[in-house]
């Protein structure tokens, strides 16, 4: 009875979403309040039809109902209540609906925070994300049913992935979702200012705090994501270059230029085409991503599907997507006109040229993704493209961004004077390159990429510990530095904080790269192996039973130089539903390094008790590498929450309707 | 006159910079592609010597070999065609085992031997990598045609 709920309200869904969003864009173009009116209902019906189809699968996995074909697939009795409430979107067809649950929520969030908003702009912001919603609505509905009925139902559930079972996957898919969806209000605005023709800087003012928010959530995402991969799978590797992390990575690329565009849009009046494009493919990178996790056309961890139908869907809905908004662009376009002018050397300049940078960036990871498939389909052979590929191509792209992050905020608008930049920087430039030809050695050898990435990770941490305090002076008056400080408006900590993340990730991964130790070994109990500075004794191993699962428990003792010697209980799993093994990694977590060890294989497996082949790292400053990613995060964040976004609006409204009249 | 002289040198830089990103975008490209070729291909002749590719098919049951240090294995990969041995040094994937496909990423060496650097097995028990899947399905195919040209 319950799934058929949830099914009924999804279908119910489906007018409520086009009427909707056709109404009041055609009421929006034509004038007809009664018709924008409805856009603020009509959202809000949507977010509360999509929330009880969630909660009502949701319901069916609690409850085990395995007379629904996706709970017996992707469920089991046995399975832990966490486990069974995340397994909502283990599979296919929860995973869309959780991304339309994001894209009503969205919706709904779009109508209570735009109060500020003239009518007919939040008509057509919500009519854009109605009309989004109902083609996803099509989707799960046509192709993707979660409640379809199996008759008659399962005993027992097939049980969720054993991968998937793990903390990490508790949150990954949702905040990634977030992200991904959230570029959707973004994406309306930018389609609503097409349409009324008005791009102004109250319109990109409007559009940031909704950015921020999708960007710091994608960027919290994919790094949970990659933490996951590294201690999930056992292969101790932070980030694969796999066709379905450069789904995620390719709005987040776009994201962060449109983050820096829309600052130029808002500021100056300027790159307003350029940040309506911007905000358009961000979007469509985020459909492109989950096209290509959900065609199937890729074959990964995250592909569930093989169904043609599906993919076709996609496809389809991709290019009317695409097409619909490229095309009126071209018609709308030309009339937004130009902003302000600027000089060769300013703020607006460093801008553009890390626009630029960040869009071919988003280019070459597009290229490589896409390659295979393309050579596939046009049936010239199958081929591969690997990590030496993104590996030769994104360090001198990003050098030079990385470089930039340093001078940006130091120049001024319309016109920079390179000679004060540099007068400013001469300590800064110095101490980076003494850092640079230093640091290295404490880890022994000097390596030109290392003294790359330390002068760079130094120099954007210096540079944003400098303007932040020449800003707080500058602003001083009578009071106390650190009371300067910390009256400093939001948006602008959030913006030295997101870039002191990108130095503390680059110092993650540069060292990570050129410093990590690896080793592997055949081990029987009472064995020790030495690597870079750690010892690792096998004490052996232990058969342990889990809820779901029957494990060998192998315990190592970890020493070290003066340090009290700790265990680790590296795991080997087989989950009994599925038959399947999994590695669960046992990581001594530091801020200066993990040791990270995994078992592989006993040699005879008749014999668990005897000799196993080990795998034991040590990794230098690999949690800089997430660390960075939530400071990243958190820098977006606050600047979300800066007060302009909030007391300004009811002005820039009244602004707006003084320019109209 | 004088913005719009900068203008242009700006869009000038520019092109410059996205020339030089295309040249490295495609010789990185050019140098880092791996091609797929099944076992019958190998043994024709058809895969290069001197690159690195991927081979693809079932292992053999019976023919993983573990050497004595423990982390250097051997097995055979084949499509019922051909039969390529294998030898890699580290930990091989969860998923792998004998009977299952597999795709391995590495180099041929003189004597025949693919020497791998990456095996790869993938994330289902039932999952069968999509190249493996076809180079069977090439194998038997061919099979099937050679058959019907000897009747």
């Amino acid at each position: 009875m319950i799934p058929e709920l949830g099914l009924f309200s999804l279908i119910l869904a489906l007018p409520v979403a086009l009427c909707t969003g056709v109404l009041a864009l055609w009421g929006a173009q034509r004038g007809r309040p009664a018709w924008i009116a409805l856009a603020k209902s009509g959202s809000v019906a949507l977010a509360l039809l999509v929330g009880v189809a969630y909660l009502c699968l949701t319901w069916a996995f609690v409850q085990n109902d395995f007379s629904v074909l996706y709970v017996a697939q992707q469920s089991s009795s046995s399975l832990p209540l966490l486990y069974r409430v995340t397994g909502v979107w283990g599979g296919h067809e929860g995973s869309l609906l959780l991304w339309l649950l994001m894209l009503a929520g969205w919706t709904a969030l779009a109508r209570f925070y735009s109060r500020a908003l003239p009518d007919v702009l939040r008509a057509r912001v919500l009519g854009v994300l109605c009309l989004v919603a109902a083609g996803f609505l099509l989707f799960i509905l046509f192709t993707s049913n979660p409640f379809l009925r199996l008759i008659p139902g399962a005993a027992e559930g097939r049980e969720l992935n054993p991968m998937l079972q793990d903390p990490g996957l508790v949150i990954h898919p949702p905040l990634l979702y977030m992200g991904y969806v959230g570029f959707s209000v973004a994406y309306a605005f930018a389609v609503a200012a097409l349409l009324s023709g008005q791009l102004d800087a109250a319109w990109a003012r409007w559009s940031r705090p909704w950015t921020l928010a999708a960007w710091a959530f994608l960027t919290l995402g994919i790094a949970v994501g990659s933490w996951w991969a590294y201690y999930e799978l056992g292969w101790g590797g932070w980030w694969f270059w796999d066709p379905v992390e450069n789904a995620s990575f390719m709005p987040w690329l776009a994201g962060t230029a449109l983050i820096h565009s829309l600052a130029v849009t808002e500021k100056r009046g300027s790159f307003k085409n350029w940040t309506v494009l911007l905000a358009v493919s961000t979007f469509s990178l985020s459909l492109l991503g989950t096209f290509l996790v959900r065609s199937g056309v890729l074959t990964s961890v995250h592909a569930f599907a093989n169904d043609p139908a599906r993919g076709i869907f996609i496809l389809a809905f991709l290019v009317a997507v695409i097409g619909a908004s490229l095309l009126l662009f071209v018609w709308r376009a030309p009339r937004v006109g130009l902003g302000g002018r600027f000089a060769l050397l300013s703020r607006e300049s460093l801008l553009l040229v890390n626009n630029l940078l960040l869009a071919v960036a988003t280019g070459t990871v597009l290229l490589g993704t896409l390659y295979p498939l393309i050579v596939d389909a046009l049936g010239v052979g199958k081929i591969s493209v690997g990590p030496p590929y993104f590996n030769a191509v994104f360090v001198p792209i990003m050098t030079p961004l990385l470089f930039l992050i340093g001078i940006g905020p130091f120049a001024r608008w319309k016109t920079a004077s390179f000679a004060e930049i540099l007068r400013v920087h001469k300590w800064t430039l110095g101490i980076a390159v003494l850092a640079a030809l230093t640091l290295p050695f404490c880890h022994g050898v000097w390596k030109p990429q290392v003294g790359l990435g330390v002068f760079l990770a130094a120099w954007i941490f210096l540079a944003a510990l400098l303007h932040f305090f020449r800003q707080a002076r500058a602003t001083q008056g009578g009071g106390s530095l650190i009371a300067s400080a910390l009256k400093q408006p939001l948006h602008f900590w959030g913006m030295h904080l997101a870039h002191i993340g990108v130095a503390v990730f680059v110092a993650g991964v540069t060292v990570v790269g050129a410093y990590e130790a690896e080793k592997n070994v055949k081990m029987a109990p009472g064995d020790t192996v030495g690597i870079d500075g750690f010892r690792f004794r096998f004490l052996g191993v232990q058969s342990v039973e889990g809820p779901n699962y029957q494990a060998l428990r192998g315990e190592m003792e970890l020493l070290e130089n003066d340090r009290l010697p700790r265990r680790l209980f590296p795991e080997k799993r087989f989950y009994r539903h599925s038959a399947m093994p999994m590695t669960e990694a046992a990581i001594d977590a530091g801020l200066w390094r993990d040791a990270y060890v995994a078992l592989g294989d006993p040699l005879d497996r008749e014999r668990p008790g005897g000799e196993w082949v080990v795998r034991v790292y040590v990794k230098p400053l690999v949690n800089w590498i997430w660390g960075g990613a939530f400071l990243m995060a958190l820098g977006g964040l606050l600047a979300l929450f800066d007060r302009r976004y909030r007391n300004r609006r009811r002005a820039v409204a009244q602004e707006n309707i003084a320019a109209r009249n | 006159m004088k913005a719009r002289h900068q203008r242009l040198l700006l869009i000038a830089a520019a092109l410059v910079a996205l020339g030089l990103v295309a040249v490295l975008v495609f010789s990185a490209l050019k140098e880092n592609v791996a091609f797929f070729h099944s076992p019958a291909d190998i043994e024709a002749g058809k895969a290069p010597k001197d690159r690195i590719f991927r081979v693809g098919g079932l292992v053999e049951t019976g023919s993983l070999r573990r050497q004595e240090d423990g982390v250097s294995v051997s097995f055979i990969v084949t499509d019922s065609v051909a039969r390529i041995p294998v030898h890699y040094k580290g930990i091989l994937p969860n998923l792998f085992s004998e009977g299952k496909g597999v795709v391995a990423q590495g180099r041929l060496t003189d004597d025949g031997v693919f020497v791998a650097q990456e095996v790869l097995a993938k994330h289902d028990e039932n999952y069968m990598p999509p190249e493996a899947a076809q180079a069977l399905q090439k194998a038997h195919d061919s099979g099937i045609g050679n058959q019907k040209a000897k009747d």
